[in-house]
C-alpha cells in the first residue's frame, strides 16, 4: 500500500479554483442513479410476483373462481412491448447521430405503441370475468397489471414530452441526450417486467 | 455552475447562517444536519410516549391511559423510533455529513435529490402525528399484522401507512445517493479498499434498502387496498392470507434491523481507532462482513415467524441462517476488541459510548442467537424477552454509537468542544439506565408476560416498576446532554480543525467545514487509519 | 507476537477455563424459568441451560476484555503516544471466525434435536380428519380443512404410544373457548390429564391470537383462515395460566385463561360430570 499521509495539521492548502474545478465536474451520473432506482423498482414487483405465487399455492380458490385467460389479446401486447423497445432505441440511435426528424419520428411510433398497449389493457379488463374485489386471484391479478400499466402510462407520458422537447430548437438534442436516455432505459425496464409478468399471470 | 471558494472567514460564517437549515439547502452538511436535529426532535417525541408506557406499566391494571390509548401510543412509540429517529438519523444525519468527506468530493452525488430526500421526512412525521387528532392513530403495533390492522381504527391506520410510504421513499432516494456518491464520486486516485469503513458500511445498508423497502412499500399498498377498497389480500374472511403480509413484512424489517445497525458499525469503526491510536484492525475482514451481514440478512426473515404455522423445514433454514450471522457480526467485534488491544486509549465520552455500546450489542446479540433457536423461540416470542433483545440492540447498540458519534463529531461541525464531565454523566446515566430497564425484561418474558400489553399478572409488579425506575434514568440521562450540546456551542473550549489529531478526511479541514468542503483540493488519504504508522502529531 | 511465552499463553488457558467453569456454574444454578409443568419443558431447560452457559461465559470474556483494555491500554492524560501499529492478524481472524462458526453450529444442531424431541419435526396429523393426511402438501385437502405447522405430539420416551385426548380451541376477541369433540363439553378453561398427550387443533375467529402457557414452555399462533396443531403432555396436577401472546386488540392485555392439569382420574372425573354424552365408546376410550 502506498502511503501519503498529508499531515493533519498542515491546514489548508490554498489554492484558489484549482480545486474546484478537479472535483467539482465529475462526469453525468444521472443514468447510473436512475439503474439505481430501477432496481429497487424492480423489487416491488418481485415482491407482488412472490405474493402472488404463494397465493396460488396455499390459497385454494373458491369454487368458480378458476379462470382461464385469454391468451390473444396479451400476447399482443407483448409483442407491441417488445417492438417499442426497438423503436426507441432506434430514436436514441438517430439522436446520436444528430438526425432530431428521424428520432421524433421513431419517438411517436413508440409512443403510440405504448398507448396502444395500455388501450389493448384496458379492453381486457373490461372482458374479464372477474373483479377487483371478486377473490384472491382477481385482487392480485389488477393489482399487478394495473401497477405495471401504471410504468406504462408514466412512460407513455415522459416519450410525449421528450417528443416534444426534441423538437427543433428544444432542450433534448444530441448534446443533451440525457433525458431521452433515461427514459429509454426505464421503457425497455417496463418492457422487461411485462414479459416476467407475462410468464408468470399469462403462462404459468 | 458558479463555485465561490470561501477566501476569508466571513465567507465561512455565512454559510453558517441558520436560516438555511429550514430551507430547501442542497450542501450535504446542511442536509445532515437538517436529518439530525429533525431525528433528534422525533426522539424526544417518542421517548414521551415510552415514558407514557412505562408510566402505565406501573401497576398491573390499566388505569393510566384507556387500553386504545395504549395501543396508539405504542404503535407510535415504534413507528417513530425506527423510522423518525434511528433509520434517518443513523443514515441520513451521519451519511450525509460525512460520506462526502470519506469519498474527497464536494457534495453528494445527485444534492437536489438530496434534499427531496430529507423533506419527505417532516411532513410523513407530521402526517404520523396527526392521525391522533384525525380519529385517532393506528393501534395495531408497528408490524401493522392483518387482520387486526384491518378493522381497528382504519382512519390511523391509513394515515400510518401513507407516513411511512413517504419515510420509505425518502430512504430510498437516500440509499440511491448514498451508492451512486460511494461508487462513483472517489476522488481520483481513492480505491474503494482504502475508504473509510463507514463508506462501506452505508454502501452494504443502502444495498439493504434498495433491495428491501420497495417489497415493504407494495405491500403496505396491498394492505391499504384492503381497507380502503376492500380486497381481501390479508383478510382471511375474504379467502386472502394473513402471514404472506407477516413473510412481506419481514422480508423488509429484518434487513431493517440491519438498516439501524449496521451504519453504527460503520461510525464505531471510524471513532474507534482515533482514540486508540491504532489502526483499525483487519480492515478487510470488516468489509467482508458487512458483505456477508448484508447477504444473509436477506435470507433470514422467517425467524419473526416460528409460532406463525411456518413449516419445519422453513423452521430449520431460517435457523440455521439466522445462527450464522452471527459469525460476521462476531468478527467485527473481535477486531473492535484488538483495534482496543495495545492501544494508547483516551477515555473520553466517545469512547465510553463506544465500548458501552461493544458491551450491549454484545449481550443483545447472545439473545438474539438464542432467540434464533426454534425451540427456544417458540417460548418467548412475542413476550418481554424479546422487548428486551431488541431494545439492548437498538438503544444499547445504535443509540449508544449515536451519542458517542456526538461527542466525537461536535468539535468537528460546531468548532467547539462538549463538555468532558457532563458527557461522563450522560454515559453513566444512560447505561445505568439503559441495564435497570431492559435487563429485566428477559426475566418478565420467561415467566410469562407477553409484549404490547396495558394490563399484566400481578406477580410482574416488581420487575415492572424497577424497568420503569430505568426507563425514568434514561429519559433523566437526556438533560445532560442537552445542556452540553447548547452550553458547548456557546461556551465550549475552541476545538481548532484536528482536535483529536485524527486521519480521516473530514478533520483535514478547517472546523467547522467551508462551504464545499476543502479549502482547496481534497486531500488523498491512502491511510485512514495509519495511525502509529506514521507520526502524524508531529505539531 | 514474537514475545508470546509460555506465561501468558498459560494464563490466558486459566482464564478461559475459569470462564467456562463459570458459565457453567450460572447455567445450571441460576434459574430464570417457572416450574416446568409439561414433558417438553424440561428439554427446553435442558437447553436453555446450555444456552445461558455459552452465554455467560461468552459475555464476561468479552466485557472483560473491554474493560482490561480501556484499564491497561489507557492513555495518562497530557500524554501524547500512540499505540503500536497492528493492522491485522490473520491466522487470529481465521480463528475468531472458525470459533463461533462451530459453536453456531454446534447450538443449531443441539437445538433441532431439542426441537424434534419436542415434536417439532414429526410430520404432522391432523386428528380431525382421522390422522390421514399430510398436511403440508396444499393440494391433498380442501379449503378450511388443512391444519398448518404446530407442533405434533410425540410418544414419552420408552414409553408406547397413547392416543392423544383432541381439544378444539376457538380464539376470538378477547377469549379462548375449548371444546371437546368426544365428550360434547364446552369450556372456557382447559382441562387436561397429567401424562396423556393432548392436542389442539385452533381456529380464530376475527383476528390473530396466539396461545401461550410459560409453564408449558409453549406457544402457537392462531390464525384465522388456518386451522394450526398444538400438541403436548402435561405433566404435573395444577392451574396454570393461557396468555394470549399476539396483539389481538384493546384488551388483548386481559385475553387470559387457565389450563388445569389434573390426574386422569379427576379429569376422567370432570368429563363425567359435565359431558351431556354419557359412556358412549367415544368417551369411553377417552376416560380409559
Ligand atoms: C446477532 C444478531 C441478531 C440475531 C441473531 C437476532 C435474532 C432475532 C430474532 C430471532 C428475533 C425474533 C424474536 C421473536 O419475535 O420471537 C429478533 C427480534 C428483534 N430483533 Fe433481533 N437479532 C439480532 C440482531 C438484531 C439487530 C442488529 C437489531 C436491530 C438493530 C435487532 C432488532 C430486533 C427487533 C426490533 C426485534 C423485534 C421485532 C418485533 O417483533 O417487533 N436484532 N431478533
Ligand atoms: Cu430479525
Ligand atoms: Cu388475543
Amino acid at each position: 500500500m502506498t502511503t501519503s499521509l498529508p499531515s493533519p495539521s498542515s491546514g489548508p492548502v490554498a489554492s484558489e479554483h484549482s480545486a474546484a474545478e478537479s472535483t467539482e465536474h465529475h462526469p453525468d451520473h444521472r443514468l447510473f442513479g436512475l439503474a439505481t432506482f430501477l432496481v429497487a423498482d424492480g423489487m416491488t414487483f418481485a415482491g407482488f410476483f412472490a405474493a402472488y405465487l404463494t397465493f396460488r399455492a396455499v390459497n385454494p380458490l373458491p369454487e368458480g373462481a378458476v379462470y382461464e385467460l385469454e391468451l390473444l389479446l396479451p400476447s399482443i401486447n407483448t409483442l407491441l412491448l417488445l417492438v417499442s423497445s426497438f423503436t426507441f432505441h432506434r430514436a436514441g440511435s438517430a439522436l446520436k447521430r444528430d438526425d432530431r426528424p428521424l428520432c421524433r419520428r421513431w419517438l411517436l411510433v413508440t409512443a403510440i405503441l405504448g398507448l396502444s398497449f395500455l388501450a389493448a389493457q384496458l379492453k381486457e379488463y373490461f372482458s374479464l370475468p372477474f373483479g377487483l374485489t371478486d377473490n384472491l386471484y382477481g385482487s392480485t391479478f389488477y393489482a399487478i397489471t394495473g401497477f405495471h400499466g401504471l410504468h406504462v402510462t408514466l412512460g407513455s407520458l415522459m416519450i410525449l414530452i421528450i417528443w416534444w422537447q426534441s423538437r427543433e430548437g428544444g432542450r433534448v438534442s444530441s448534446q443533451n441526450r440525457f433525458p431521452l436516455e433515461a427514459t429509454e432505459l426505464y421503457w425497455h425496464f417496463v418492457d422487461g417486467v411485462w414479459v416476467v409478468l407475462y410468464g408468470i399471470l399469462y403462462l404459468l | 455552475m458558479t463555485l465561490s471558494t470561501p477566501s476569508n472567514l466571513a465567507d465561512t460564517q455565512e454559510h453558517l447562517r441558520w436560516q438555511r437549515y429550514f430551507g430547501f439547502s442542497t450542501d450535504h452538511k446542511v442536509i445532515g444536519l437538517q436529518y439530525l436535529v429533525c431525528g433528534f426532535l422525533f426522539y424526544f417525541i417518542g421517548g414521551a410516549l415510552a415514558g407514557a408506557l412505562r408510566t402505565e406499566l406501573l401497576t398491573p391494571i390499566s388505569d393510566f391511559m384507556p387500553r386504545e390509548v395504549y395501543n396508539e401510543v405504542l404503535t407510535m412509540h415504534g413507528t417513530i423510533m425506527i423510522f423518525l429517529w434511528i433509520v434517518p438519523v443513523v443514515n441520513g444525519a451521519f451519511g450525509n455529513y460525512l460520506i462526502p468527506f470519506y469519498v474527497g468530493a464536494r457534495d453528494m452525488a445527485y444534492p437536489r435529490l438530496n434534499a427531496v430526500a430529507f423533506w419527505m421526512i417532516p411532513p410523513a412525521g407530521l402526517l404520523l402525528i396527526s392521525s391522533y387528532f384525525l380519529g385517532g392513530a393506528s393501534q395495531s403495533g408497528w408490524t401493522a399484522y392483518p387482520p387486526l390492522s384491518l378493522s381497528t381504527a382504519a382512519t390511523g391506520q391509513v394515515i400510518w401507512i401513507l407516513s411511512v410510504l413517504l419515510l420509505g421513499g425518502s430512504s430510498i432516494f437516500g440509499a440511491i445517493n448514498f451508492v451512486a456518491t460511494v461508487l462513483k464520486m472517489r476522488r481520483p486516485g481513492l480505491k474503494m479498499m482504502q475508504l473509510p469503513m463507514y463508506c462501506w458500511a452505508m454502501l452494504g445498508t443502502s444495498i439493504l434498502v434498495l433491495l428491501s423497502t420497495p417489497v415493504l412499500a407494495g405491500t403496505l399498498v396491498l394492505l391499504s387496498f384492503d381497507i380502503v377498497a376492500h380486497t381481501g389480500f390479508f383478510n382471511p374472511a375474504m379467502g386472502g392470507n394473513a402471514v404472506v403480509y407477516q413473510h412481506l413484512f419481514w422480508f423488509y424489517s429484518h434487513p431493517a434491523v440491519y438498516i439501524m445497525v449496521l451504519p453504527a458499525f460503520g461510525l464505531v469503526s471510524e471513532i474507534l481507532p482515533v482514540h486508540a491510536r491504532k489502526p483499525l484492525f483487519g480492515y478487510t475482514t470488516m468489509v467482508y462482513s458487512i458483505m456477508a451481514i448484508v447477504f444473509l440478512g436477506l435470507i433470514v426473515w422467517a425467524h419473526h415467524m416460528f409460532t406463525s404455522g411456518t413449516p419445519p423445514w422453513m423452521r430449520l433454514f431460517f435457523t440455521i441462517a439466522t445462527s450464522f450471522i452471527a459469525v460476521p457480526t462476531g468478527i467485527k467485534f473481535f477486531n473492535w476488541l484488538a483495534t482496543l488491544w495495545g492501544g494508547s486509549i483516551s477515555l473520553n465520552t466517545a469512547v465510553m459510548f463506544s465500548c458501552g455500546f461493544i458491551v450491549n450489542f454484545v449481550f443483545g446479540g447472545i439473545t438474539g442467537v438464542a432467540l434464533a433457536q426454534v425451540p427456544f423461540d417458540i417460548h418467548v416470542h412475542d413476550t418481554y424477552f424479546v422487548v428486551g433483545h431488541f431494545h439492548y440492540i437498538v438503544y444499547g447498540g445504535t443509540v449508544f454509537v449515536i451519542f458517542a458519534s456526538m461527542y466525537h463529531w461536535y468539535p468537528k461541525v460546531v468548532g467547539r468542544m462538549l463538555n468532558e464531565p457532563l458527557g461522563q454523566l450522560h454515559f453513566w446515566l444512560t447505561f445505568i439506565g439503559l441495564n435497570l430497564c431492559f435487563a429485566p425484561q428477559h426475566w418478565l418474558g420467561l415467566n410469562g408476560m407477553p409484549r404490547r400489553v396495558a394490563e399484566y399478572d400481578p406477580q410482574f409488579q416488581f420487575i415492572n416498576q424497577l424497568s420503569s425506575a430505568g426507563a425514568l434514568l434514561m429519559a433523566v440521562s437526556t438533560l445532560p446532554f442537552l445542556i452540553n450540546v447548547i452550553w458547548s456551542a456557546y461556551r465550549g473550549a475552541v476545538a481548532g480543525d484536528n482536535p483529536w489529531n485524527a486521519l480521516t478526511p473530514e478533520w483535514l479541514t478547517s472546523s467547522p467545514p467551508p462551504e464545499h468542503n476543502w479549502h482547496g483540493e481534497a486531500p488523498l488519504v491512502h491511510e485512514p487509519y495509519g495511525y502509529g504508522l506514521k507520526s502524524p502529531a508531529a505539531s | 507476537m514474537g514475545t508470546l511465552q509460555l506465561t501468558p499463553r498459560i494464563i490466558t488457558l486459566f482464564i478461559g477455563i475459569a470462564l467456562v467453569l463459570v458459565g457453567l456454574w450460572v447455567g445450571q444454578n441460576v434459574n430464570l424459568l417457572p416450574v416446568d409443568a409439561s414433558v417438553n419443558a424440561p428439554l427446553y431447560d435442558q437447553l436453555f441451560k446450555v444456552l445461558f452457559s455459552i452465554g455467560t461465559t461468552l459475555f464476561i470474556g468479552i466485557v472483560g476484555m473491554v474493560v482490561y483494555s480501556l484499564m491497561r491500554f489507557r492513555r495518562r492524560s497530557g500524554t501524547v503516544t500512540e499505540g503500536a501499529a497492528v493492522e491485522g492478524n490473520l491466522p487470529l481472524e481465521i480463528l475468531w471466525t472458525a470459533i463461533p462458526a462451530v459453536v453456531v453450529l454446534f447450538v443449531g444442531i443441539y437445538s433441532f434435536d431439542i426441537y424434534d424431541r419436542m415434536g417439532g419435526m414429526v410430520p404432522m396429523h391432523d386428528h380431525s380428519m382421522a390422522g390421514m393426511e399430510t398436511m403440508h402438501e396444499p393440494e391433498a385437502s380442501g379449503p378450511g380443512q388443512k391444519t398448518w405447522a404446530g407442533i405434533s405430539s410425540v410418544s414419552v420416551e420408552g414409553q408406547p404410544p397413547v392416543a392423544a385426548v383432541p381439544i378444539e380451541v376457538t380464539a376470538m376477541q378477547f377469549a379462548f373457548i375449548f371444546r371437546y369433540p368426544e365428550a360434547d363439553i364446552i369450556s372456557g378453561e382447559l382441562h387436561v390429564p397429567a401424562g396423556q398427550p393432548v392436542s389442539l387443533r385452533m381456529t380464530a375467529n376475527d383476528v390473530i391470537h396466539a396461545f401461550w402457557v410459560p409453564e408449558f414452555r409453549l406457544k402457537q399462533d392462531i390464525i384465522p383462515g388456518q386451522p394450526t396443531l398444538l400438541s403436548f403432555t402435561a405433566t404435573r396436577p395444577g392451574s396454570y395460566p393461557i396468555v394470549c401472546a399476539e396483539l389481538c386488540g384493546a384488551y388483548h392485555g386481559g385475553m387470559r385463561s387457565t389450563v388445569i392439569v389434573e390426574p386422569p382420574e379427576e379429569f376422567a372425573n370432570w368429563v363425567a360430570k359435565n359431558s351431556p354424552v354419557k359412556a358412549t365408546p367415544a368417551s369411553a376410550t377417552l376416560i380409559s
